[in-house]
């Protein structure tokens, strides 16, 4: 029994967090709303230099061959910055499919391109109806009626849907199967899609992680600065309890996160329990964290000229993408209230 | 990472298992709120004593199995798993005792601690006084030493002090220098029950049970030898008492994991009723979540503690944590039993609503005791956030 990440696990996440927080500052995300596909080819290549985007890509195919568990920590971080690029998905939900999709040429194609940041691939499943950045993507691997294809961005047709969070790039995609490789079908279609929902959900909620923490941070900066009644305004104590109130719950959500990466690594059979437990937890935190958080900001906090926005409206959004609040309770109902139920002290682990 | 037992850990877990299966008592004892319940929980603790499974974080010289974090928290997911009877001697085991064995001299070691573990000696604390509740450092109670260094003489008064009324001894704070202020000038004393000048006056709580007590101090001679730690170090040495890794020993996970499941044996068994309300099925998954919520965060905190790592103002949130969710779980089982949820279990029609009453009144003291969760979020707002203080 250790459940601690590993010196070097905690080295590299420290190294991400240093380029990210410097690279993705709040004015260069504001002036990607500003271009057309909102997207930076030269910051992925920065993330592939730095080995990012092949981060789970296996090492024969040119990545580095990490796992969830590895890269769990650095989706958090991704969320701290808010980061405008898939790269969560891609490490998460892209790269894991395609290496378990037992497919040669889908993975000789695929993966050294996306490990050298080349090509961007980007998965549209049914239960999470909108498809991220299909615009930039080089491949399209998209779930219709129990089967999976891949589909040549050509061949589909893209309906952009604005969100509020500007960063987010979602749409609706149609495709003609005929003009599409069918990857999977069958019990092995439902695994792959399985695999490729909790990768994404354990994505967003590490995410959600990092985003409440940006929130905290920004909070807790600016109450300790801004003065009424001749007092910065942290030192009151409702201001103090609306910021612990987060804290607590961010607190008790982050051993979750490790324990659905290390589940899904392990190919345990509680992977959609422990999954889903941190989607909703990490929702609910990052939710609390941007209602407590625009309270204690004031009338600047309802502003768009605060960086405030940018997170929050990214919590907003995460708490209802890669499954919903109701099909993530509906799992856990499944776990907890089957007949068999490994219940009580002594059933975590 | 690497999150499974190792062989050790399950021979361990085992010969827990089997010892709890040939000891438990196959009745549920009395409340210790009660004077047969409190001998017949002394019993108990004489036979974890026995058995060298009643402190198993102390050393073995000590009588203990020089447990780590990790085979504690196994010993406790058994014992609760096993429905054994509540810790009787938990101050002294918990608190005192590693206290004792930091501070206390090779005498007092050799007086105290055997007789902690046995379950001869049961401890209360005597920190709150009726103006120093949250604030602490108000503490007024006085002992004074004698001309001759041989004695205190203590006046004043403890309040809410837990099982004082039938424990043996208390370990409290006294102020020994006479204008001192705040956390100067106090003095650790360990204090006998039985000596002259010492009133102990049950207060009933909640469930009418005198579960806790007034402690008053008329001119009592104190030994000065029972002194814990040096003269006006009282709030160092207590502050090691009340200290973090206390803090997370005070309220293992399996205790919550255990209410959690019978909530969902609850949900089961009362399926149709409890359905009626759709927020009933949540609350239900929540407890479920939150217990492992719980679980998982401590084992992390051990597992970073036993690699030599450290816990600060962080672990303010443990208290918080697992208060509200105590809460949260009663209020939802009495939400599930409806109409009956207000009946005392002996009333005629009270059939199938167990111990969740009980439960849910004493899950009120939960956000009270051991520090306020007012207070907690204070301290996570400064020393966790850094948010100003003035
Ligand atoms: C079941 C139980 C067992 C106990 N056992 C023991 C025992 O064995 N030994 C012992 O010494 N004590 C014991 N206590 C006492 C306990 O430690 C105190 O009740 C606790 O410290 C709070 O003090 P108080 O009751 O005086 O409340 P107060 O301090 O008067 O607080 C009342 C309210 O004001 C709030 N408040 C106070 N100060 C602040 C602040 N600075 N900021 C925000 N809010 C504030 C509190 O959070 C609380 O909500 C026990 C209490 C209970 C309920």
């Amino acid at each position: 029994m250790d459940f601690t990440f590993s010196e070097d696990q905690l080295l590299f996440q420290e190294s991400v967090r240093d380029f990210l927080v410097n690279e993705i500052t709040p004015e260069k995300i504001r002036e990607l709303w500003e271009t057309d596909s909102g997207r930076s080819p030269e910051l992925w290549s920065q993330l592939a230099e730095l080995g990012l985007t092949g981060i789970t890509v296996p090492e024969d195919f040119g990545g580095l061959g990490m796992h969830m568990l590895d890269f769990v920590l650095l989706a958090q971080e991704c969320g701290y910055v808010a980061l405008p690029a898939p790269l969560v998905h891609t490490a998460m939900v892209a790269v894991p499919l395609i290496v378990n999709s037992a497919n040669d040429n889908l993975q000789q194609t695929w993966l050294p391109k996306i490990a050298s940041g080349e090509a961007v691939v980007m998965v549209g499943l049914e239960q999470n109806i909108f498809v991220e950045d299909a615009h930039i993507a080089d491949l399209l691997i998209l779930e219709k009626a129990g089967a999976l294809y891949a589909v040549e961005p050509g061949n589909a047709t893209l309906r952009a849907n604005e969100s509020v969070d500007l960063s987010r790039k979602l749409f609706v995609v149609e495709f003609d199967e005929a003009k599409a490789d069918k990857i999977a079908e069958g019990d092995a279609a439902q695994s792959l899609i399985d695999a490729a929902l909790n990768g994404g959900a354990l994505g967003v909620a590490a995410e959600a992680l990092g985003l409440a923490q940006r929130m905290v941070d920004i909070s807790v900066q600016y109450t300790s600065e801004r003065k009424q009644f001749g007092v910065a305004i942290g030192t009151f104590q409702a201001v103090k309890h609306h910021m612990a109130n987060i804290a607590y719950r961010l607190e008790y959500a982050k051993a979750p996160a490790a324990r659905a990466a290390y589940a899904i690594d392990h190919g345990q059979d509680k992977i959609a329990m422990a999954v889903s437990h941190v989607k909703l937890a990490a929702s609910e935190v990052a939710n609390l964290a941007a209602k407590n958080c625009i309270q204690v900001h004031g009338a600047m906090g309802y502003t768009w000229e605060v960086d405030l926005h940018i997170y929050m409206k990214r919590a907003w959004a995460y708490a209802s993408t890669w499954g919903d609040a109701a099909f993530h309770k509906q799992r856990v109902a499944d776990y907890v209230l089957a007949n068999d139920a490994k219940l009580g002290a002594g059933n975590t682990f | 990472m690497q999150l499974e037992f190792t062989a050790e850990h399950q021979a361990f877990r085992k010969e827990v298992r089997e010892w709890l299966a040939a000891n438990v008592p196959a009745e549920p004892l009395k409340t210790f709120d009660t004077e047969e319940g409190f001998q017949q929980h002394r019993e108990w603790e004489k036979k974890l004593y026995e058995g060298r499974w009643g402190m198993i974080t102390w050393p073995e010289e000590m009588g203990g199995r020089g447990a780590d974090l990790i085979q504690w928290l196994i010993f406790e997911e058994e014992y609760y798993a096993a429905r054994a009877p509540l810790r009787v001697n938990q101050n002294g085991i918990f608190l005192l005792g590693p206290t004792l064995m930091e501070y206390g001299t090779e005498e007092q070691k050799k007086k105290f601690l055997t007789g902690m573990a046995t379950g001869e000696d049961i401890w209360c604390q005597g920190w709150s006084e009726p103006n120093a509740g949250s604030d602490m450092a108000a503490i007024r109670s006085k002992a004074e030493l004698s001309d001759d260094g041989s004695h205190y003489v203590i006046n004043g008064q403890k309040t809410w002090s837990t099982r004082a009324v039938w424990a043996d001894w208390c370990f409290g704070m006294f102020r020994t220098e006479p204008d001192s202020q705040r956390h100067h000038g106090l003095t650790f004393i360990l204090v006998p029950l039985d000596l002259e000048g010492i009133t102990v006056r049950p207060i009933p709580q909640l469930d009418g049970l005198p579960g806790f007590a007034e402690i008053f101090f008329d001119n009592v001679k104190v030994p000065a030898e029972y002194r814990l730690g040096g003269e006006g170090e009282g709030w160092k040495v207590a502050m090691a008492t009340a200290g973090f890794e206390r803090g997370l020993m005070l309220r293992s996970p399996a205790r919550f994991q255990e209410t959690a499941k019978r909530l969902v044996e609850l949900y089961q068994a009362n399926r149709e009723s409890a359905d009626r309300d759709p927020a009933n099925r949540e609350a239900v998954l929540r407890a479920y979540m939150d217990a492992e919520a719980y679980t998982l965060t401590t084992y992390q905190t051990a597992c970073r503690l036993i690699k030599g790592g450290k816990i600060g103002a962080e672990a303010s949130t443990n208290k918080i944590f697992w208060s509200e969710l105590d809460q949260q779980m009663h209020a939802t089982a009495l939400s599930i039993l409806g109409a009956r949820a207000e009946l005392q279990p002996h009333a005629p029609d009270a059939a199938g609503v167990g111990t969740w009453l009980d439960g849910w009144m004493f899950a009120q003291s939960g956000p009270i005791y051991a520090g306020t969760n007012e207070i907690q979020r204070n301290i996570i707002a400064e020393r966790m956030l850094g948010m100003p203080r003035k």
